[in-house]
């Protein structure tokens, strides 16, 4: 067999996984990879930063659900990446992401640019890799990219020696990849199943309660067959949202410390708690022991860890949510106890308590003239692009705003920091989105403080034509931060006031991309509509109300009943 | 609870800082810790010995499953097992104590592998309360050093 240098099987190895773009930043630990990729189909997309690049990455696979692809050089370019890296492992995103190493030879003696980063790595990865030996390259790419995109998916690094890079080696043929110490639990337990199916007939206040498993199986048509089949009302997480639509009757919209009132009640009051592909976050319970207490609990999971981590469940299923949901639906299709129209009958005066909560206290907030309310900005958004872009956002209350009032109604339309909560995933992302999906609408809704995170990809936006929509609701404030001291530190505003930020409109110019601004609330709407119109990558910068707080809000450590309201 | 695990796992660079940075990453607790090469020496067995109540001991055995370099997690304190440590201790011997600790390690069934002037270097293997007798009778006498092995267990083979 001829060989080829390390360079040429990675390339080769890209191709083979279907892989046409990627996100990266030079270096010399990397420079034979690069010179090799100048004579290849692959799109490299150079960003200004490291964490742009994974977090690109990410985006591109939260949209397409497909591996995302980041390739970062040794030393800082990979300690540059880390943030990003953790991010995607929080939420479960598959991504591989290749960072140069300094030679064999020199490994372990603080060679220049030289850092352990699969050690630095370790606890923010599926897994990952030094490759020490060229003959295992191949072997390491191949098996990289089955784990970041099978089972509970992840970020999978590996790291690679620039003289492994540089050597020759033979090109295997391609096997299907069996590790016989990974072997992901994908069909469900049938009894398991029957056990989970007959609880459901027998619940009164059922709830589902679905997370961003739902979205990463692409389990959202069953998941939706199972709730209007059974009329059960729908429950997300910030992952989940999309997993089931927005505007459907049975939604309840995000629930937790930012949920809507409707569905935190719902919660706490039901019989049957039937949770899918989510694992039971602080940020969605609250005091764990008021968390849903009548409950009998279904926990649909991939991961068997997720299962009874923090809060002790009664019928777990392990598997994947696609797979469980379809062998509950055809559970009950073939079941003689079951029929849709009595059990709509029998939970009918629990839909109607779960309606009279949503009346009683709606998602909502207050309109004050001209005032430019952030939420506002978010149902125009919502109005004017059909509720059918794709949203990343910032983190803080623009994040949690974009979560309640936009209304998603597929799965893979809003890519967010969950897990890790990072500022600066928005934009990147954004741009990983829009390139994966250049016909569609991309908006990152960002905050004032974020949004200057990453700010430096605009230029990446530019140079490769991806141009994403920044909504900034500028509040002059590190806002989510000012609202806990407002609310819990008197007031005290410790390094929470942004004196100092960029004219945006001006800033947008500089990036050579469209700058508009709105300061008022009759404003709103020309804004986005001239930002919609154009095919250049825009800023809208809305000056809004500065002291809005996101409500409802659980205080953290307290019951999710104990909400905070408008 | 004192539970005893025995953990298989690749004999690759960096598995044993996956298993050891699960445990600090995750709060959990490790007692002891022992691990070498199986007959295959591509596989190493690790036995740890950890505390913590059922969900935590669930916990972390699901944690270490979830490792792509672990093949097999067993708690072994589930069933009948062995279980066996090793220690070598520095104790003072003298002429007035050579005698009594000759005796010591005799019930023990330990030997000297090590003599000075004055002191003994005594080898006891045995379970883990034995190694702790041990050392509770001849601290009076004087122990100038102590090295243990930590735990290494076993499940009894089926009786059929
Ligand atoms: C990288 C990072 N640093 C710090 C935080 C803590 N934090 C959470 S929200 C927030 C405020 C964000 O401010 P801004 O982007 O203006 O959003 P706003 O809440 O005002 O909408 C901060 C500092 C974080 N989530 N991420
Ligand atoms: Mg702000």
């Amino acid at each position: 067999m001829s060989k080829i240098t390390g360079s040429q099987a990675i390339i080769k190895c890209l191709q083979e996984e279907g892989v046409d773009t990627i996100f990266g930043f030079p270096g010399g630990a990397v420079i034979d990879l690069y010179d090799e990729l100048l004579d290849s189909d692959i799109k490299h997309v150079l960003v200004r930063h490291e964490q742009g690049a994974v977090h690109a990455a990410d985006g591109y696979a939260r949209a397409t659900g497909k591996v995302g692809v980041a390739l970062l050089t040794s030393g800082p370019g990979a300690t540059n990446g880390v943030t990003a890296i953790a991010t995607a492992y929080m939420d479960s995103i598959p991504v591989v992401v290749f960072t140069g190493q300094v030679p064999r030879a020199l490994i372990g003696n603080d060679a220049f640019q030289e850092v352990d980063i699969v050690g630095i790595t370790r606890p923010c990865t599926k897994h990952n890799y030094l490759v020490s030996d060229p003959n295992e390259l191949v072997a390491t790419i191949r098996e990289a990219f089955y784990l970041a995109s099978s089972g509970r998916p992840g970020p999978v690094l590996i790291d690679l020696p620039k003289d492994v890079v540089a050597s020759m080696m033979s090109f295997p043929e391609r096997k299907p990849i069996k590790m016989k110490t990974y072997q992901p639990t994908v069909d469900p337990h049938p009894g398991q199943v029957e056990k989970a199916c007959k609880a459901c007939l027998k619940a009164k206040r059922p709830v589902l309660y679905i997370g961003g498993g739902v979205i990463l199986s692409d389990a959202n048509k069953e998941l939706t067959e199972l709730a209007e089949k059974l009329s059960v009302p729908v429950a997300m997480t910030l992952m989940g949202l999309g997993g089931f639509p927005g505007t459907n009757p049975l939604s309840l919209g995000m629930l937790g410390m930012h949920g809507s009132y409707a569905s935190n009640m719902a919660v706490a009051k039901s019989d049957l708690l039937i949770a899918v592909g989510a694992r039971f976050d602080d940020r969605v319970t609250g005091r764990l022991d008021a968390f849903a207490p009548h409950a009998e609990i279904i926990h649909i999971d991939i991961d068997p860890t997720s299962i009874s981590k923090n809060v002790d469940v009664d019928i777990p299923i392990v598997a994947d949510c696609k797979h469980a949901l379809r062998a509950m639906n055809s559970w009950f299709d073939d079941s003689k106890e079951f029929a849709p129209k009595a059990m709509k009958e029998k939970h009918q005066p629990w839909l109607d308590q779960v309606r009279q909560w949503d009346e009683k206290h709606p998602l909502t907030y207050r309109d004050e003239g001209d005032i430019i309310k952030p939420q506002y900005v978010i149902e125009v958004l919502n109005k004017l692009t059909g509720g059918d872009a794709i949203i990343t956002t910032e983190v803080g209350q623009n994040q949690m705003w974009a979560a309640q009032f936009y209304k998603f109604n597929e799965p893979r339309r809003l890519l967010t920091s969950g897990g890790l909560g990072t500022m600066g995933y928005g934009l990147p992302a954004a741009i990983g989105a829009k390139l994966a999906f250049p016909d569609k609408t991309v908006i990152d809704v960002a905050g004032d403080g974020s949004i200057q995170m990453n700010i430096q990809e605009l230029a990446t936006a530019r140079q490769y034509n991806a141009p994403v929509k920044v909504a900034i609701l500028n509040n002059g404030y590190l806002g989510m931060v000012r609202q806990w001291q407002e609310l819990f530190y008197n007031k005290r505003y410790s390094a929470t006031v942004m004196e100092i930020t960029p004219d945006f409109v001006e800033l947008a110019k500089a990036y050579g991309a469209v700058g508009l601004r709105a300061t008022k609330k009759d404003e709103v709407e020309p804004v986005i509509q001239e930002a919609l119109a154009t095919d250049k990558l825009v800023i809208m910068d809305f000056a809004v109300s500065r002291e809005e707080g996101v409500f409802p809000m659980v205080p953290a450590g307290k019951a999710t009943t104990e909400m905070l309201l408008v | 609870m004192k539970h005893t695990l025995s953990v298989l796992l690749q004999n690759k660079p960096g598995a044993l800082s996956r298993v050891t940075g699960l445990f600090s990453g995750r709060g959990f607790n490790i007692e002891s810790l022992c691990v070498a090469e199986t007959l295959d020496p591509r596989v190493s067995c690790m036995t740890l010995v950890t505390r913590g109540d059922d969900s935590i001991v669930e916990q972390i055995t699901k944690q270490l499953h979830k490792l792509i370099d672990v093949i097999k997690v067993t708690d072994i304190t589930e069933g009948e097992f062995v279980e066996r440590e090793m220690v070598l201790i520095r104790v003072k011997a003298e002429a007035n104590t050579r005698a009594e600790v000759l005796r010591v390690i005799d019930i023990f069934r330990g030997k000297v592998v090590d003599v000075s002037p004055t002191t003994y270097t005594v080898e006891i293997t045995g379970p883990e309360s034995k190694i702790k007798a041990v050392i509770d009778i001849l601290r009076p006498i004087g122990i100038k050093e102590i090295v243990r092995t930590g735990t290494i267990a076993m499940a009894r083979a089926p009786k059929n």
